[in-house]
């Protein structure tokens, strides 16, 4: 009779399990597949390699008289002043002494700038505004025209400034 | 004020609250000898409790020190927003989840609902959630930026099998769909871990401060990485390195070099009575507070009431719930003698809450702005007036 109750007791148990709750599939099959375009339209955001970047191009003189327009307001005529964080120069936390990638400076212009109208710059004007910040750093020379290729080869003053935390 | 509750024969009049503003209100009559007004829509507050955020140009303040319990209302959830809260369509949100996985899939919120739904109580606490300065600070000014809901979604690890994730995928980023398109990448084993996409928020809907319809929700770590309003995850080989992992959110430890990816909300506590602006009597207090830890539950809260001297176990208040809020009280005889008070949590992992010049004793003599979790000190005065006592550390 020991036995018999030992034998049937787990048995008993898995069939309640399956009668009342049902392993999970591999797959739902809820969500649509995205089509290739509307990533292509979605997926805005740079690698540090540079992966993401657009075509287009633009150089800092360019950029300085966008920068005039649509960034002094908030950032200063230099970059360095106003009420927003600083951009330009060794004080504080600036673009040329802080910031470790090149790819960074395009990417949150064209998904976030100017704060009053996001999302509002064509890919040459972002181009043209990130070769003035990184010329007015002295990161670039005034001249540097900037594609994806050269962008992407930038190498930052900060690169090295950064270690992951470990988590103690 | 509605019209059908003045019907039911009440004044207007001004008032005192429990928190000490004068606001108008019903004026409070004898309340057996007029009916009141019927069953409503809706339920109110009571005129007599206004809690209120503290609200700045970035950000709002829970107020600590007028919570109960260890949920905080919705409505008093501390906000951070990049680019302000944008009001989203629930019919025409969409999730894309794309990069390194074999289907990459768009899911409606219709979708995330139909999935298996988990809740669970966490705090949510922004690394920049540390203010000092000056003794008139209350618990909402100093550590306001932490805040504790029920969340209600579905794991990512969820949708992470439904879209089949490449073996050699590391990170994914996450993206807001927010006027600053907010983005972090997220080491892809939080998303296996305990990661969320959260709708719901306190038996409700997600607020549009907490990113309505739908957010990433990653369990005890930093505010900033749980994502609102999300739009699109990538999956990737490596860190996106976006501009709030970079120039923000990273802070110095000496030699010249700066923390990034620090993820994991450190534990902390804060004694939220006695506190500024609050006063006590001589004779029985029961010192409550909060508790919290990013890695695990809270394994024990101490208390002094010398100023550091000696530590005597807190009594935690169940439930103690991993990456949760918890609170903790002790009973102390104060003897009408000036004197200062302070807690300290320890983890379940053993991690012990620091002092501001232990932090910046790790940190190279910096502490600049994020991961802050000192000891926080209050001083009782010989009248009772509780005030903030700012740790000096250089």
């Amino acid at each position: 009779m020991r036995c018999l109750k030992a034998a049937c007791r787990p048995a008993s148990i898995s069939i309640l399990l399956l009668l009342s709750c049902r392993r999970a599939p591999e797959r739902f099959g809820f969500g649509r597949p995205a089509a290739a375009h509307e990533i292509d339209s979605m997926a805005i955001a740079i690698r540090p390699d540079g992966r993401g970047l657009p075509r287009g191009s633009g150089d800092a003189v360019t950029g300085q008289v966008i920068y005039a327009a649509k960034c002094a307001a908030c950032h200063g005529v230099t970059g360095r002043e106003g009420s927003s964080p600083r951009l330009v120069g060794d004080t504080g936390k600036t673009i040329g002494n802080y910031w470790p990638y090149a790819t960074t400076v395009f990417d949150y212009i064209r998904r976030a700038m100017p704060l009053n109208a996001p999302g509002s710059l064509s890919n040459d004007e972002v181009y043209s505004l990130t070769a003035y910040l990184l010329s007015a750093n002295r990161v670039i020379t005034e001249k540097t025209m900037l594609d994806s290729a050269r962008l992407a080869a930038v190498r930052m003053p900060a690169r090295n400034l950064f270690v992951n935390d470990r988590g103690r | 004020m509605k019209r059908r509750t003045l019907l039911a024969g009440a004044a207007l009049a001004l008032i005192k609250t429990a928190a000490g503003q004068v606001v108008q209100t019903l004026a409070p009559g004898d309340p057996t000898k007029t009916p009141g007004p019927p069953p409503s829509t809706l339920g109110t507050r009571s005129g007599f409790e206004q809690p209120r955020l503290i609200a700045s140009d970035t950000s709002s303040r829970t107020p600590l020190q007028s919570l109960m319990g260890i949920i905080t209302p919705s409505d008093l959830h501390f906000q951070r927003h990049h680019g302000g809260v944008p009001t989203i369509d629930p019919f025409k949100y969409e999730l894309l989840i794309h990069g390194m996985v074999e289907r990459p899939t768009v899911f409606t919120l219709r979708d995330l609902r139909r999935f298996p739904s988990v809740s669970r109580i966490c705090f949510l606490e922004c690394s920049g959630n540390f203010r000092s300065g000056k003794p008139n600070m209350t618990a909402q000014e100093i550590c306001g930026l932490t805040s504790q809901a029920e969340w209600t979604g579905v794991l990512l690890s969820t949708l992470l099998r439904e879209v089949g994730v490449h073996p050699s995928a590391t990170w994914f980023l996450a993206e807001g769909s927010d006027a600053a398109v907010m983005t972090r990448s997220i080491p892809l084993h939080k998303g296996w871990d305990d990661a969320m996409i959260a709708y719901g928020q306190n038996g409700e809907a997600l607020r549009p401060e907490q990113g309505y319809p739908a957010r990433l929700l990653l369990p005890g770590w930093e505010g900033n990485t749980n994502v609102k309003w999300i739009r699109r995850i990538e999956v990737s080989d490596g860190p996106f390195m976006t501009r709030e992992e970079t120039a923000k959110y990273t802070y110095a430890i000496g030699g010249g070099k700066f923390r990034q990816f620090s993820f994991e909300m450190d534990a902390r506590s804060i004694i939220t009575f006695p506190s500024y602006p609050q006063q006590i009597d001589k004779g029985w207090v029961e010192i409550q507070g909060l508790a919290w830890s990013g890695r695990g539950r809270i394994g024990r809260v101490e208390v002094s009431t010398d100023a550091g001297r000696q530590w005597a176990p807190a009594q935690l208040h169940g439930p103690v719930l991993p990456k949760a809020h918890t609170r903790f009280s002790y009973l102390w005889q104060w003897d009408g003698r000036p004197t200062e008070i302070m807690c300290r949590a320890t983890d379940e992992t053993g991690y012990r809450q620091p002092t501001l010049s232990g932090l910046a004793a790790a940190r190279g003599g910096h502490t600049d702005g994020y991961h802050l979790n000192p000891i926080t000190a209050w001083e009782i005065r010989r009248d009772g007036q509780v005030f903030f006592k700012p740790e000096k550390w250089k």
